[in-house]
This record gives C-alpha cells, sequence and structure tokens, in this order.
C-alpha cells in the first residue's frame, strides 16, 4: 500500500510535463478564478479589518480616515461596558454547546448508524430545524417564548400576574433561551456530520473489540471515538466557530437591535457599531479583530490537524 | 483502509453485519425496544416546536383570542396561509431568493468542484496550502470582513443592465459573489476528499488517450461525483436560501431583499399576530424542504468529511 502512491506520484509528474498550453490554460483558469473571487471578497476584506481597526473613521469619505493606533483596542478593553458581558456570552454559548447538544447529535449519529429501521424517519425529524432558516426558527421560538401567548408559558400557567416569567426579556433567562432554539438546531446539524463520518469508519474494528468482552460504551469509547478523530476535529472546529459567530437567532429572539441586555454577542456588537445610527468603523473592526483572532485559534487548529499528514511528501 | 480508497464513490461502505448472530437476537430485542424507544421520543420533542407552529398558523385569530391559544381549535384552515401570502406579496420576495440562490449554488459547485479536481487530481506542491486557504476562508465569522466588503461593495461599479443601483451594492450580483466566495471553501473541502476516492487509473487512462484536461473533469470526474454534489446542494441550498446577514447589510432596498431577511420586515408591517407569523414562517420554509426532501436519500452518503482517506 505505501508503495503504490509513491509511484503514483511519479507517474503524475510526468504527465504534468506534458500538459498541452490549453491544458495550463484551463488548469489555471479553474484554480485562479475562484481563488481570486475568494481574495477580493473574503481574505482582502479581512485584511481590511485588520488596517481599520488602528483608524478612527466614521464611514463617509477615505480622507476622514485617521489613524489613531491601538487606542480601539485599549477603548473596548478598559471602557466599553457591553464587551466583557458578550465575551462572556459567546464563551457560555461555545461552552453549552460542546457540552450538551454537540455530545447528544454524536450520541443520535452512533445509534442512528446501527442500521436500525426508520434510521431515516428519526434522522429527518432531528435534522428539520437546520432545514428551517435560524431566521424563522426565531419566530418560531417567539410563539414559544412568548410571555402572554406563548406556549410555554400557557403550558406552565406562568403568563398571569404574580409569577410571570418573560423568557426573553429577563436578562437572566434569555440567552438560555435563546440557547435551547439554537441547540435545537445544532443537534441535527452534528448529527448529519457525524453519519457521515462514521459511514468511513470500518465496524469490524468495533465488532473486534466487543467479542473481545468490551461493553458498548468502551467499544465506542475506546475503538469508535479514537478512530474518528478527523470528523471529531471538525465536529469540535464547527462547534466552536458556530459559537464564536452565533448571531441570526438572537437578532430575530431580541427585537431587531439584539442587544437586549443579558443576550449581548461580539457579533452583534461589531453589527451595531458598523451599522449603528453613528457608525463607529474602527470601532468596529476592532471587535471584528478581537473576534477574528479567537476564531483563528480555532480555524488553524483545525488546519494543521487536517492537513498535517497531507504535507508530509 | 484500502478497501474503501478503492471502492467506487457512491457505494456505501461495506455491508456490515449490524445484526448479531440469529440466537442472540432475543436477548438483543428489549435494548432494539429502548433505543426506538429512546429516539421517537427525541423525535417528537424535536418535532414538537414546528408542529406547534403548524397548529398556530392552521387557527383563526379569533379563535385563539377566545380560547388561548393552549386549546383544543373550533376548526382547522389554511385562511392564515391565503392572507399572509396576499397581504405581504411574498411572490416578490420567493424570486428574489431564487434569483440568488440558484446561480450562487451552482457557481459554488462549478468554482469548487474546479479547485477539488486540481487538488485532488495533481500533486502540485502548493495544493495543501491552496485548500487550507479556502478552508479556512469559509469559517471566518461573517462580522470580521463586513465593513470592508460593504465599502468594496460601494465602489465596484456594475453595468446598469445588471443592476439598477450600478453597485455591487444593493445588488442580486453582490449577493451571489459574496455567497460563491464564503461556501467555495466548504465544498472545496468535502469535494477534494470524495474526488480523492475516485481512483487515478481513470483519468490516467484518459490522459494516456490524450483526453485534454477539461474532458477529464468535465466527462470522467464530474459524473462522478454526483452524490457529493446532491448532498453539497442541498446544504448549500439550505444555507444560502436562509442566510440572514449579508443580505441585511449588504441590500438596502426592502423590496430587493431575499425572503428569509424580509420575513424580519414583513412581521412589523403585515404580520400582525402569532398566527400569521407562523403560517408566513413555515411557508418560507417549504424550498428547502423540498430540496432537502427531493435529495435526501443522497444527504448523507455523498458527504466525505475525510475520514479513513488513508
Amino acid at each position: 500500500m505505501t508503495a503504490i502512491p509513491s509511484t503514483h506520484r511519479s507517474r503524475r509528474r510526468r504527465h504534468v510535463r506534458r500538459f498541452g498550453t490549453t491544458d495550463k490554460l484551463v488548469l489555471a483558469l479553474m484554480v485562479g478564478l475562484p481563488s481570486l473571487v475568494v481574495a477580493v471578497f473574503v481574505l482582502l476584506p479581512a485584511l481590511g479589518s485588520v488596517l481599520l481597526s488602528f483608524t478612527d473613521w466614521d464611514g463617509i469619505g477615505v480622507n476622514t480616515i485617521k489613524f489613531i493606533g491601538i487606542q480601539n483596542y485599549v477603548e473596548i478593553f478598559t471602557n466599553y461596558p457591553a464587551f466583557w458581558p458578550a465575551v462572556e456570552h459567546n464563551l457560555i454559548w461555545l461552552g453549552f454547546f460542546v457540552l450538551i447538544p454537540t455530545p447528544f447529535g454524536i450520541l443520535l449519529a452512533y445509534l442512528l448508524d446501527k442500521k436500525i429501521r426508520f434510521s431515516r424517519v428519526y434522522q429527518t425529524a432531528i435534522f428539520l430545524p437546520m432545514v428551517i432558516s435560524l431566521a424563522v426558527v426565531g419566530f418560531i421560538w417567539e410563539i414559544i417564548y412568548d410571555p402572554d401567548n406563548g406556549l410555554l408559558n400557557d403550558l406552565f400557567g406562568t403568563n398571569k400576574q404574580g409569577h410571570y416569567i418573560d423568557w426573553l426579556g429577563n436578562p437572566h433567562l434569555n440567552l438560555w433561551a435563546a440557547l435551547v432554539a439554537a441547540s435545537w438546531r445544532h443537534v441535527g446539524y452534528i448529527m448529519i456530520l457525524y453519519l457521515a463520518g462514521l459511514k468511513g469508519f470500518d465496524s469490524t474494528l468495533r465488532e473486534a473489540a466487543q467479542i473481545d468482552g468490551a461493553n458498548e460504551w468502551q467499544a465506542f469509547t475506546r475503538v469508535t471515538f479514537p478512530a474518528l478523530k478527523p470528523i471529531n476535529i471538525i465536529v469540535l472546529v464547527i462547534t466552536t466557530i458556530e459559537s464564536l459567530r452565533a448571531f441570526d437567532i438572537v437578532y430575530v429572539l431580541g427585537g431587531n437591535n439584539g442587544t437586549k441586555p443579558g443576550m449581548e454577542l461580539l457579533s452583534l456588537l461589531i453589527t451595531n457599531n458598523i451599522l449603528g445610527e453613528s457608525s463607529h468603523i474602527g470601532y468596529g473592526s476592532a471587535l471584528a479583530v478581537v473576534l477574528l483572532v479567537v476564531s483563528l485559534a480555532g480555524i488553524i487548529t483545525f488546519l494543521v490537524q487536517n492537513f498535517r499528514k497531507e504535507a508530509r511528501p | 483502509m484500502s478497501t474503501t480508497r478503492i471502492q467506487p464513490p457512491g457505494v456505501a461502505a461495506p455491508a456490515r453485519p449490524a445484526d448479531p448472530a440469529p440466537r442472540n437476537r432475543r436477548r438483543v430485542r428489549p435494548a432494539r425496544i429502548g433505543l426506538h424507544a429512546f429516539l421517537v421520543v427525541t423525535a417528537v420533542v424535536w418535532l414538537i416546536p414546528l408542529l406547534w407552529a403548524v397548529y398556530t398558523s392552521l387557527r383563526s385569530y379569533s379563535d385563539t383570542a377566545a380560547h388561548g391559544y393552549l386549546s383544543l381549535a373550533h376548526g382547522l384552515g389554511l385562511d392564515n396561509y391565503q392572507q399572509a401570502w396576499t397581504q405581504s406579496g411574498m411572490i416578490k420576495y420567493f424570486i428574489n431568493s431564487t434569483l440568488v440562490t440558484v446561480p450562487a449554488v451552482l457557481l459554488t459547485l462549478l468554482f469548487a468542484s474546479a479547485v477539488a479536481f486540481y487538488v485532488s487530481r495533481f500533486n502540485f506542491r502548493f495544493n495543501v496550502v491552496l485548500l487550507m486557504v479556502f478552508t479556512g476562508a469559509n469559517l471566518l465569522p461573517a462580522q470580521v470582513i463586513i465593513t470592508p466588503l460593504y465599502h468594496l461593495y460601494l465602489l465596484l461599479p456594475l453595468p446598469d443592465v445588471m443592476s439598477d443601483s450600478d453597485l455591487m451594492y444593493n445588488s442580486y450580483w453582490g449577493l451571489i459573489a459574496i455567497h460563491v466566495a464564503y461556501q467555495t471553501g466548504f465544498c472545496t473541502f468535502v469535494l477534494s476528499n470524495y474526488m480523492r476516492t475516485i481512483p487515478h487509473e481513470l483519468t490516467e487512462a484518459a490522459l494516456v488517450d490524450g483526453a485534454p484536461v477539461w474532458r477529464q473533469f468535465w466527462q470522467i470526474i464530474l459524473p462522478l461525483c454526483r452524490p457529493a454534489f446532491a448532498a453539497l446542494a442541498t446544504l448549500e441550498s439550505i444555507w444560502i436560501y436562509n442566510d440572514f446577514f449579508w443580505a441585511i447589510v449588504l441590500i438596502s432596498t426592502g423590496d430587493k431583499r431575499p425572503i428569509t431577511s424580509a420575513m424580519a420586515n414583513l412581521r412589523g408591517a403585515f404580520f400582525t399576530n402569532p398566527n400569521l407569523i407562523a403560517a408566513g414562517a413555515l411557508m418560507t420554509a417549504i424550498p428547502t424542504l423540498v430540496i432537502y426532501f427531493v435529495l435526501q436519500r443522497q444527504f448523507v452518503s455523498g458527504l466525505t468529511l475525510g475520514t479513513n482517506k488513508g
């Protein structure tokens, strides 16, 4: 097995040299055009955010851009009341996602991978929230959380005076209410990703372990789960990134400007600073860079883990 | 591991002896029943919010106003749907969504398959770097790039025939471009994993026959990637159709917004009670539901995320 790829490679090398002009042009176009699009619309703007974060700018006219060094960062870290709560909420979001919906999605995938009957029916039911838009999910949960007419308060009888629960208004509750709604989707997403990963898993390994006397839990934790390392990394990275960029559902549940006390998130602060009535571009960009740096930690972990073995000659 | 590599794409992993030997069956059954019970309960819990929305949307406002939402319906009907549809002029927003989603998904898949083809077929030195850049770009939070992108869009002109704004800003092209740029990374990642499972002998035989590169790509590799395309088309349609953020930032005219982002405004203007909101929200979900159900068979089998690729 190990000998085959190397011969493959040398043979391919020779072919590469034999490409005609048209072939080279076609290949250049196939790679060049998508690369250009990604560079212009994603990578350059990301770089632009970094540059703008060191400036003061109201967004009108290029000559009003003023370079102010790290002042925006100093402001954010020391003098922006919404910043640390937002960081805290993003971390709670991440912790909650890692501890509850992600493992639950993995569990469901593992159970559904057992060639059981009606597997696809279960899959569909659980993946359905993912098919519906996060914004629409917001509306659906609104009629559940609504303090006067919502399902929850109707069920608990908590829409009367005296014991009234405002799920989305109470700053101690609303983040958790949003988390429940977001998890409702996240579980299905993770389940599908993990199912896709499990189908590449050689189940004879697990069976061998079980014949050797391992129980189901041992077989999963010691054989299946470690063997699925690449997919575990993907799932972990997606969970991290989704937690960092959580936006839509809070934006919708928070009543359109989304910064209800108790529900501040980094993505919402950035959006408000950039698009709000008095736009503080430099300030918003500095916030974006903070988010970028945190995300890059996740992204780089993923890239290194995933591509390390391919980079070997 | 070598077996999974040689396997033709699209075929599921080798059939597993899923059920234990027949004599064990009797002992296993209670566990299976427990498993099904657990899954049924989970599935039902997951469906409750949706079913609640459906139930609410089928009731008239007067009925729920008189008896409360948690009550037996006195008659169900599609009146709310009809009202939501006609009052809000939803059709316009559905058309906007189609104009953005269809080209964006097709272009994304085309771009991604081109890059994946290159990365998986030719061992040029920087293919790992290329794949890393594409995948990394997909993982950046949208808020990180939005400000410069917004100002870039205000600077980039478009001919009048393409957009009445004469700019990338406030045009469908702008939305399509950012979706393509953003989503190509994920699709490239999945497709390159998938293409790696296609034996090199196939394209090498074509190469010996003198087939040009684009023919190898278009006539040999692409048709074999059909399951991956089905899976990605499902996911990408869902994501792009359901986008909220790009549309509210990059489209300023309410009438030009796709349905998902238009919903927020419609709610204030037309959908004045929860019954109507439920009906409107559920209607916007129909297109993605249809796509999911049509392509569902290949959904999981076509997703290749890079396990056991030897």
